[in-house]
């Protein structure tokens, strides 16, 4: 091999770069690395100044947050958050009775601390599955009333952000026995149990929630006996569990694909009847494969209980609807929307997060998952 | 010995030849008893529903749609008056509710791709707005969107005696969007042959452009030229006549506007929503779609010296086609169920008709069977295109 | 040094590919500390070393699919740096074989070897096809040119990656740990290719484990180690009389079994 002879060494700087150097060096590859990117990220710099102070003035500068009627507020040209001030509670907590806004508030921070418990990793599936269990009859025991000196109250009158949390957790929870029976089925044998699951994942997943709730609210009342009357919110509930049912069963199924055969064979091989082969062997693994997407059938269901408000009753968003039929406060649209928009946002992308997180550790631990 | 009789025990069970143990017997048997109980809770509700609306004298059946409906339509694709039947009233609503999927479909996809294109930018400031509106979309309610859309076109548009031009001529105000339409001349019927011979010409020289570089290996700018062609003709027929275009052009007036076109706030509210909504989960599919392809395709093209270009053409896209096309249908799919929320917003398409007529009559189940029917075609249908599309595409394994 | 300048060396026998105090950084971690080679034309190079040690990365400064902070590098008398035209001459005149094949599925077989002649060197598509079955015949699979990647096996696949990229008539071959991927009994059928290639004169460099490839073929071994040349022999010497103790303990770890 030839070597390259050389009269001067060439100097080597080694030397760490300084903290501004870097701030440009990113600056340079990251914003203005060509001629497009540049012209881009002027236009774009421009248009959030544009943008963003008078937001900033609207928001913050400008707002009142004491106010009688939006008409102050338009004095100003600012936000008026005074309206929370006014609202805020009947938009979170609806018609509840007022003294006894304590129950949904603790229904909220139950619900709260269930879904910080269950995304920290170390809980296992057992301690997750009880504490649901009782968690949710906690709350559905608080919200009902009629012992321990809580006065009853009708379930017409749970309304607002609890209402969305238990319809969206309770009834993806509620859904699952459905759903894994609908699973199962899918993958049966047995052409007539094939077909109906098949009929009933397809029928439901092909038609809008909407209708589902027109089913709940005007005909399900023709289908019971005469004198026979169920609640709006429970009818309303059942729908929403036949719906989510059926995604929750593509997701598992989903799950119960990815399990290789030799479990299967295995389990037959040691003499489990089908049932036992399912609840101990191959339900725990495709639950466990599934729960990316069961979380985010969880965030897909959270979003979409606001469409409760067609059959009547009132949620966070229903309740921000009737606040605008007051007159003092019709323009105030921008603020309410926010507000319940920004309740929504935190939750879906908080567990949002959660999910993939979730997606990268499960991805690295299944067997096949880590090769090298 | 405990062997002894553990294995007569296994034995004396491999011959118990009873009825009830076969297979084939139980797996019949589960079936039967599935659909029987199925078939039982189907009789008592069919039972329990004539019963009661015998009691509260609803009709039932499908005569109701010959009846006349006695509302109006705010936006028809047909002619409609409210003298007309339940029936035509439904085929006004299903044609809404095509007419706004369809458009919002295609805009959804072009403004989806863009966005996913732009989220994969070297430019970090563009990747992260991109970024910060797709998670802001998702993860709020789309009827909360569709909401805020409406009111501000509603009450945040200015008044129709004083809208706000936001081109020459064209209007936004409370009654929505308006806009000059053209009146009709002959020649654009020219225009449009024209339009379709510039396509087909495209066509023809596309196929002649690969023959002559199969044969030379010589490359043509088929798709400038093309375009240039389909743009350029009808152009040219347009300016040959004179440039014919009287525009009717609308007129802000004490009450309401003269002449021009338009759409109303609630279809405009409907149709951006929706589309603003589901570009962000397509900004998604088609990222994930383009990050599918390995990297080692990409360089594996540069090794061999294609230009980006080329490299993106024939290595990439083929690939991240194939993984973004089923999850685009979805998608679709999602958008025209996403429009039956125009009931909340007083858009009368398919579903928000239905209500009307529920409302009416009385008749809920004939009325949601429809409603139900309809919405399962559409959604079989676009299935059954995307299981034949799935089968031509497939990549050819072992 | 100028084209005219490389062409007489060249002429020589001299360099083909030059390094010359290239460095190569990922953030803050120093990945390519000053290297230095020479290749001449004809000649055949293996590189060895420890995971990590950066010859990958070498190897693919060397045809662009990385960038070299500090350094020169020529290829033929080209220098590389950021002007595209001469990345494009550059890689039309490298050819790579990559450890994960990187055929392209959606293409056939014969596609994907005529995909860069004809739009890359503007070939007739007759012209190009009767040169991708030769090449096919030179690799011992010409049956497989209607099949498409997914139906065939390791060994078959990385041997049609290797002619996709004869089929551009390249200078010199780039191998990046050609066999890593690959079941051991589909070893054989890609080493016997690479050595027909060799006994050709093609100029090769080549990082690999395979040292009794390396023995059989290779002009010369580099030992890299944490980003730098560490060794630089022929094989009889470097195997026999390993100069420095990092290759010493390497080759005792990688041919005790």
């Amino acid at each position: 091999m030839t070597d390259i002879a050389h009269g001067t060494q060439v100097e080597l700087d080694d030397t760490p770069r300084s903290t501004l150097e870097r701030v440009s060096d990113w600056v340079r590859a990251n914003l203005f690395n060509s001629v497009l990117n540049s012209v881009l990220t002027l236009l774009i710099a421009a248009g959030i100044v544009w943008f963003v102070f008078p937001l900033l003035r609207w928001a913050i500068f400008n707002s009142t947050l004491m106010a009688e009627s939006d008409r102050a507020c338009q004095a100003t040209g600012g936000a008026c958050w005074a309206f929370l001030g006014k609202w805020g509670a009947f938009l979170l907590f609806g018609r509840f009775p007022a003294e006894e806004r304590w129950r949904p508030a603790l229904v909220l921070v139950l619900f709260a601390a269930m879904l910080f418990m269950s995304a920290r990793r170390g809980t296992g599936g057992r301690t997750l599955f009880a504490m649901w269990v009782g968690g949710l009859i906690v709350i559905f025991a608080l919200m009902w009333g009629g012992f321990l000196g809580m006065p009853y109250v009708e379930t017409d009158l749970w309304n607002g952000l609890p209402l969305n949390l238990i319809l969206s957790l309770g009834g993806v929870g509620l859904s699952f026995p459905i759903a894994i029976l609908a699973a199962l089925g899918r993958r049966s044998r047995m052409p007539a149990i094939r077909w109906l699951s098949v009929a009933y994942i397809e029928l439901i997943r092909g038609v809008p929630l909407i209708t589902l709730l027109f089913m709940a609210s005007v005909m399900f009342p023709l289908f019971l006996p005469a004198g026979v009357s169920v609640d709006k919110l429970w009818r309303a509930e059942v729908a929403l569990m036949l719906f989510f049912g059926a995604y929750l069963a593509e997701a598992i199924r989903g799950g119960l694909q990815v399990i290789p055969r030799g479990q299967y064979e295995a389990a037959d091989a040691l003499g489990l009847g089908y049932w036992r082969k399912m609840f101990l062997v191959i339900l725990p693994q495709a639950l466990t494969i599934s729960i990316p997407s069961i979380v985010n059938i969880a965030i897909g269901a959270f979003k979409d209980t606001v469409l409760i408000t067609i059959v009547g009753i009132f949620d966070l968003l229903g309740d921000v609807n009737n606040a605008m039929n007051d007159p003092n406060w019709r323009h105030a649209y921008w603020e309410a929307y926010s507000f319940a928009g920004a309740i929504f946002f935190a939750v879906c992308f908080y567990m949002s997060r959660y999910s993939q997180r979730l997606e990268r550790s499960l991805s690295r631990a299944r067997p096949g998952g880590r090769r090298r | 010995m405990a062997v002894d009789t553990g294995r007569a025990t296994s034995i004396a069970a491999a011959q118990d030849r009873s009825w009830w143990r076969d297979e084939r017997v139980r797996s019949i048997g589960s079936q039967v008893g599935a659909v029987a109980v199925i078939a039982l809770i189907i009789f008592y509700f069919a039972h329990n529903a004539s019963v009661n609306m015998a009691r509260q004298g609803i009709a039932s059946g499908f005569g109701f749609l010959g009846r006349e409906a006695g509302f109006g339509i705010g936006t028809t694709v047909i002619e409609y008056s409210p003298a007309d039947t339940y029936g035509r009233a439904l085929v006004v609503g299903l044609l809404n509710t095509l007419l706004v999927s369809a458009i919002g479909c295609v805009l959804t996809t072009i403004f989806g791709t863009l966005l996913g294109i732009a989220r994969l930018s070297s430019n970090w400031l563009l990747s992260k707005i991109t970024l910060w509106y797709v998670e802001v979309m998702r993860n709020t309610p789309v009827l909360l969107q569709l909401f805020v859309w409406w009111d501000v076109l509603r009450l945040g548009a200015p008044d129709k005696q004083n809208p706000l031009a936001i081109l020459p001529h064209v209007y936004v105000s409370k009654a929505g969007l308006t806009f000059p339409v053209p009146v009709w001349h002959p020649i654009y019927l020219w225009m449009l042959a024209a339009l379709l011979g510039g396509i087909l010409a495209t066509i023809v020289i596309s196929r002649w452009a690969r023959q002559r570089q199969a044969a030379t290996g010589k490359q043509f700018p088929v798709g400038w030229v093309g375009a240039a062609l389909i743009v350029l003709a009808p152009a040219i027929v347009f300016l040959s006549a004179g440039a014919p275009l009287v525009l009717d052009v609308p007129v802000p007036g004490r009450f309401n506007f003269t002449g021009g076109g338009g759409i109303e706030p609630e279809f405009a509210a409907l149709l951006f929503g929706l589309v603003a909504y589901t570009s962000a989960f397509v900004a998604e599919i088609v990222r994930s779609g383009i990050q599918a392809v390995s990297w080692g395709q990409t360089e594996a093209a540069a090794a061999l010296g294609l230009r980006r270009g080329q490299s993106l053409r024939l290595v990439v896209l083929p690939q991240a086609i194939r993984v973004i096309i089923p999850p685009m249908t979805s998608e679709y799919l999602s958008f025209t169920k996403n429009s039956s929320l125009a009931v909340f917003i007083g858009f009368q398409e398919l579903t928000s008709i239905v209500n009307t007529t529920l409302n009416q009559t009385g008749q809920a189940i004939e009325g949601i069977t429809i409603l139900m029917a309809v919405y399962l075609t559409i959604s079989l249908a676009i299935s059954a295109s995307m299981n034949v599309y799935n089968k031509y595409m497939a990549l050819v394994e072992r | 040094m100028t084209v005219q300048e490389s062409a007489q060396a060249q002429a020589a026998g001299r360099a083909m590919i030059e390094l010359r105090n290239v460095n190569k950084w990922y953030g803050d971690f120093h990945v390519l500390k000053d290297i230095n080679i020479g290749v001449r034309k004809g000649e055949r190079v293996v590189v060895c070393g420890p995971s990590g040690s950066g010859k990958s990365t070498m190897i693919r400064c060397i045809n662009r699919l990385e960038e070299h902070q500090k350094g020169h590098i020529f290829v033929d008398g080209i220098e590389l740096t950021g002007d595209v035209k001469h990345v494009e001459a550059i890689r039309r005149e490298v050819g790579m074989v990559f450890q994960q094949f990187n055929l392209f599925p959606h293409l056939t077989v014969l596609q994907n070897l005529t995909l860069a002649p004809i739009w890359v060197r503007k070939m007739p598509k007759k012209e190009a096809e009767e040169l991708a079955m030769q090449l096919l015949e030179r690799v011992k699979i010409p049956e497989q040119a209607s099949k498409y990647p997914g139906q065939l096996s390791g060994g078959q696949q990385q041997r049609v990656a290797i002619a996709r990229s004869l089929c551009m008539k390249p200078e010199v071959m780039l191998f990046d740990e050609p066999t890593s991927a690959l079941d051991p009994e589909m070893i054989k059928e890609v080493l016997d290719v690479m050595i027909g290639l060799a006994q050709e004169g093609m100029t090769m460099i080549c990082v690999t484990h395979e040292m009794g490839f390396a023995r059989t073929v290779a002009d010369t071994m580099i030992f890299m180690d944490r980003g730098q040349i560490v060794e630089v022999a022929p094989p009889k010497e470097f195997f026999a009389n390993p100069k420095s103790d990092r290759t010493k303990l390497f080759l005792s770890q990688i041919l005790s079994h």
